[in-house]
């Protein structure tokens, strides 16, 4: 069975990253390919906590992260489905004077940002979230954040991709990647040949790989934020909950049910993942009914991860290939993609369609990993993909991963 | 390390008792972990009090067999570890996290043997959800160990040998039987003809149980299409078609039930490779005659890993205990293990007879009417399940639950699962081995935020290395 | 009419116990389950559509009977032995 498809662009990766991009540049009228090596947003798109927030992100990332900002009130006709994106706010809390003078920090760096954080003291807190512990000090408020169900958002944009003409193609590893005289040639699935003037790489965890085989490798690391899903409960929490420092983070669905993730920044973590992950869940779970008194009888019902990728400076890399024409990067949001990946779809599109955006994206760029840049010598280079076959394991095997 | 850790059976039925057994025979002190508060698995299943029924009005023909497993366990009292009322929720690189007594406390164990046993495999029908409708398993299980009936003037519905023995059991008891509503053709049980010299005594006994509940007036009927309850707030009749005709009959319980379904969850989460297995329409744990799963050191007896029944279990139970001792390089009685897999073979030549006798409705699926709740936890009913997988195009069952929420829920897939898969497969037009496996996912069964850790934590399992991704 | 009825133990000592704030008598040799359907039609409303529901497998697989007692914790009603004094709630589970 073999097939050949000529088209503009081809994206390595349909969690919404690539998803995105690819429903941005059919709307510009671009021909595209969606590729992915299991299913579209199976991967840490799908399975990440689901928190649509921007307080707390670096400065640098927050213009992207407005521009995103813009779009999750508009899913319903972007995408066919509200995404179940509430609109909650997001609570950071400070379980400590020295948290609270970073949140006061942080507000005080960000606030030509239009975040429009409130801080909020300990009696503030007592009244307007009585169902946060009382050793809770203080928080920051960012009303404007909330947050959304990744299932069904990333789903819905590599579907909606498909609709407005984009070829999607799951179970289609890509198997080989040649730059050559107009663009490039890639090989996915059981004898699938693509050729393309322009490849988005945003295949997430192993999106590495395709940077390594184009000259420009990158410390990229695995990261697994575990998540824990409660029973269904009687409404208790009114906004997406962090905390400073680390911790947990937790949200109310509407249907009742208490999402809570936490791993990096808890005590019990440690870089080189040495501690059991069953005893992890039940620190972070152990953790959420101290910190929500009103959850202490609740019951975990399901537990749940996903593979992410992680920048050691905890930004993304988003931008042009510093080797390569016609090849663009976007991974390594390092657990923090899900709010800003739609704005980062646009951003793609622009950068295709265009060779520049207006939002800033220097800080972004792969070229800051390169050592002294030296100039390639020959563009024509071969990638020989993941390798990995259609159906991956689950990334998500109980507690553990 | 200075010693290696004991052995870990999941489950204290005629599987594990038998396993514990052999590896107490063999000079080791396996730990045995139950749910159940007392030992027997659910077909010899025990009561709290004693409530003046005998064995044999409990367990009939098989009382022996119960006496004498119940009295096997009894003995290894002393020689192994037990914990009842214990939940095992996670299995991770030899280490189990098992919430007993309050705790939750992390056990490394050295061999692992799941002998997690079945539930009833059901397909949603109008009207399952109604207070008053139970499994035939649930069913069996209130007379049994509570000595009470689901009703007083009781329908018994489905398929499987559980069907007719069920419904006798609760006529034996002085109850009502209302009607036996067979989903498989009369012809169907001529089948039983290829039983009868694999085991006469189950075939005999069957029809027994048929000829007593036929002279006692109980009406039987059988190749039942459009099965559905109908009651407000509880169940108060059946209805059914047969030979294009509408019937109903009043009643206040039913028992519901399409042969059994295996608890594979911890053999998931242990990481062990998974076949369709055409059969049990569901995808079974791997294991070698044996009972060796893919992954070393980890072994699968009793329905847990394939339906084949209480007999089988035991066998098999044995069988992967002397796995586990000739994988440790002890010596074993090599004819015991010979005369147990010559068993189990002919065991399961029984169980594929009694299929084509009990035949699994796959039909009835394409029938489910879309209002029909098909994840009682999550409360998804088939019609929006049919529209995900149209709108999303969706061909795998992990996606299906990814966009539909089914097999979320609270009981983790276990009610709803095979009847998910099943309408999957039938709205896509695949084989049902194509549309995948619903993976399985920590904790097996909820468990409450607040469990703590054990403080008795030992520092090794504390400090285990991570599992490559 | 309840929904079960005892066949056995029918002269066991009586278990005294709390429903939703009326009290209630199980007998010895109960799970909590056989105790409440032996006196109502059903068990807990579901957390969505509010359905009534009575539990299902009584084998502790499909979750389906979870009650809480006053202060919150959490019972699975087919696996949990009546213990004298128990302040059940039913309802829908969602008890905080």
């Amino acid at each position: 069975m073999s097939r050949h498809l000529d088209i503009d662009v081809a994206i390595i990766g349909g969690g919404l990253v690539g998803s995105s991009a690819a429903l941005a540049l059919r709307g510009m009228g671009f021909s595209v390919a969606l590729l992915d090596k299991g299913f579209c947003g199976a991967q840490a798109s799908g399975v990440n906590y689901g928190g649509v927030r921007r307080q707390g992100r670096p400065r640098e990332q927050l213009p992207l992260s407005q521009r995103a900002h813009a779009i999750w009130p508009r899913l319903k006709e972007l995408i066919g489905i509200d995404g179940e994106f509430l609109r909650s706010g997001h609570l950071k809390l400070a379980r400590s004077e020295a948290e609270m003078a970073a949140l006061e920090a942080y507000a005080e760096a960000v606030a030509d940002q239009g975040l429009d954080l409130e801080l909020v003291g300990h009696n503030g807190l007592r009244e307007r979230f009585p169902w946060i512990d009382g050793s809770i000090l203080g928080a920051s408020l960012c009303a404007g954040d909330g947050h959304a169900n990744p299932r069904l958002v990333s789903a819905a944009f590599a579907s909606a991709a498909r609709r407005a003409g984009a070829h999607v193609l799951e179970n289609t590893p890509v198997t080989g990647l040649t730059r050559n005289g107009k663009g490039f040639a890639l090989e996915a699935g059981e004898g699938i040949g693509l050729s393309a003037r322009v490849v988005i790489n945003s295949a997430g965890a192993w999106a590495d790989r395709f940077a390594t085989d184009f000259g420009e490798p990158v410390p990229l690391s695995r990261i697994y934020p575990s998540m824990i899903v409660t029973e269904p409960l009687a409404p208790v929490m009114t906004v997406n909950i962090g905390m400073e420092g680390g911790g947990i983070y937790a949200r109310q669905v509407e249907r009742g049910n208490v999402v809570v993730g936490g791993e990096r920044g808890l005590p019990l973590d440690d870089p080189d993942f040495s501690r059991p992950r069953g005893a992890g869940a039940l620190a972070i779970m152990n953790r959420t009914a101290e910190i929500f008194p009103a959850l202490r009888h609740a019951q975990a019902i399901r537990f749940w991860s996903g593979t992410e990728a992680a920048m050691p400076d905890r930004n993304p890399v988003i931008g042009f290939s510093g080797t390569t024409p016609g090849l663009l990067h976007a991974f390594g949001f390092t657990g923090a993609g899900f709010q800003i990946a739609p704005g980062v779809g646009e951003v793609l599109a622009e950068l295709v369609r265009d060779g520049r955006t207006p939002t800033p994206i220097d800080a972004f760029s792969i070229t800051r990993f390169s050592r002294p840049p030296v100039p390639p010598e020959n563009h024509d280079r071969t990638s020989h993909g993941s390798g990995a076959g259609p159906h991956p394991e689950p990334q998500s095997r109980g507690a553990s991963t | 390390m200075s010693e290696r850790p004991q052995p870990l059976i999941v489950g204290a039925g005629p599987a594990g008792i038998r396993a514990a057994e052999a590896l107490v025979a063999a000079g080791l002190c396996p730990l045995v972990v139950d749910e159940a508060p007392a030992c027997g698995g659910q077909i010899y299943r025990q009561r709290l009090v004693q409530d003046g029924r005998s064995t044999k009005d409990l367990y009939g023909s098989e009382a022996g067999k119960a006496e004498r497993l119940h009295a096997a366990f009894a003995a290894l009292e002393g020689r192994i570890d037990y914990w009842p009322q214990a939940l095992l929720w996670n299995l991770r690189d030899g280490v189990a996290d098992i919430a007993v007594g309050g705790t939750s406390r992390r056990v490394a164990y050295d061999g692992l043997v799941l002998a997690t046993g079945a539930t009833d495999r059901v397909l949603p029908v109008p009207g399952w959800t109604l207070p008053g409708v139970f499994t035939l398993g649930g069913s069996q299980v209130a007379l049994k160990a509570q000595g009470c009936a689901i009703g007083s003037r009781v329908v018994f519905a489905g398929s499987g040998p559980l069907l007719y023995l069920v419904a006798w059991q609760y006529m034996k008891a002085g109850v009502e039987v209302a009607a036996v509503l067979d989903a498989a053709p009369a012809s169907a049980k001529l089948n039983l003809i290829k039983a009868l010299p694999l085991d006469p005594g189950i075939v005999l006994r069957g029809a027994r149980f048929v000829a007593e509940l036929r002279l006692r007036g109980v009406v039987i009927r059988s190749g039942i299409e459009g099965l559905r309850f109908e009651g407000e707030g509880r169940v108060s009749g059946v209805i059914w078609r047969e030979g294009g005709r509408e019937r109903r009959l009043a009643c206040d319980g039913v028992g519901y039930g399409l042969a059994l379904r295996s608890e594979t969850q911890l053999a998931d989460l242990a990481g062990c490779a998974f076949r369709f297995n055409q059969r049990d329409r569901a995808w079974l744990p791997v294991r070698d005659a044996a009972g060796r799963a893919s992954v070393a050191g980890v072994y699968l007896a009793g329905d847990g890993a394939g339906i084949a029944g209480a007999d089988a279990a035991e066998r098999a139970g044995e069988r992967a205990a002397l796995a586990l001792l000739e994988d440790r390089d002890l010596a074993i009685d090599k004819a015991r293990a010979v005369t147990l897999e010559a068993e189990l073979a002919r065991i399961g030549k029984l169980r594929d007879a009694l299929e084509t006798a009990f035949p699994f409705p796959a039909h009835w699926a394409e029938t489910i009417d879309d209002a029909t709740t098909l994840c009682r936890c999550e409360e998804i009913t088939a019609g929006s399940i049919r529209e995900a997988v149209n709108r999303l195009d969706i061909s795998e069952i992990n996606r299906l639950k990814a966009v539909s929420r089914v097999g979320m829920g609270r009981c983790q897939g276990r009610m709803c699962s095979a009847a998910s898969a099943e309408v999957l497969a039938a709205a896509t037009a695949k084989p049902l081995d194509a549309v995948g496996r619903l993976r399985a996912q920590a904790p097996v069964k909820p468990i409450p935020l607040a469990l703590q850790l054990a403080a008795d934590l030992p520092e090794a399992a504390a400090n285990l290395p991570e599992a490559a991704e | 009419m309840p929904l079960l009825h005892r066949i056995a133990r029918k002269d066991h000592p009586v278990i005294a116990f709390t429903l939703d704030g009326a009290p209630c008598e199980g007998r010895a040799g109960d799970t909590l389950l056989s105790a409440i359907l032996n006196r109502t039609e059903s068990l807990r409303r579901t957390e969505f559509t509010g359905e009534p529901r009575a539990g299902f497998c009584q084998m502790g697989a499909c979750q389906d009977c979870w009650v809480a007692t006053e202060t919150g914790e959490r019972l699975r009603a087919c696996t949990t032995p009546l213990q004298p004094g128990m302040n059940i709630v039913t309802g829908t589970a969602r008890v905080a």
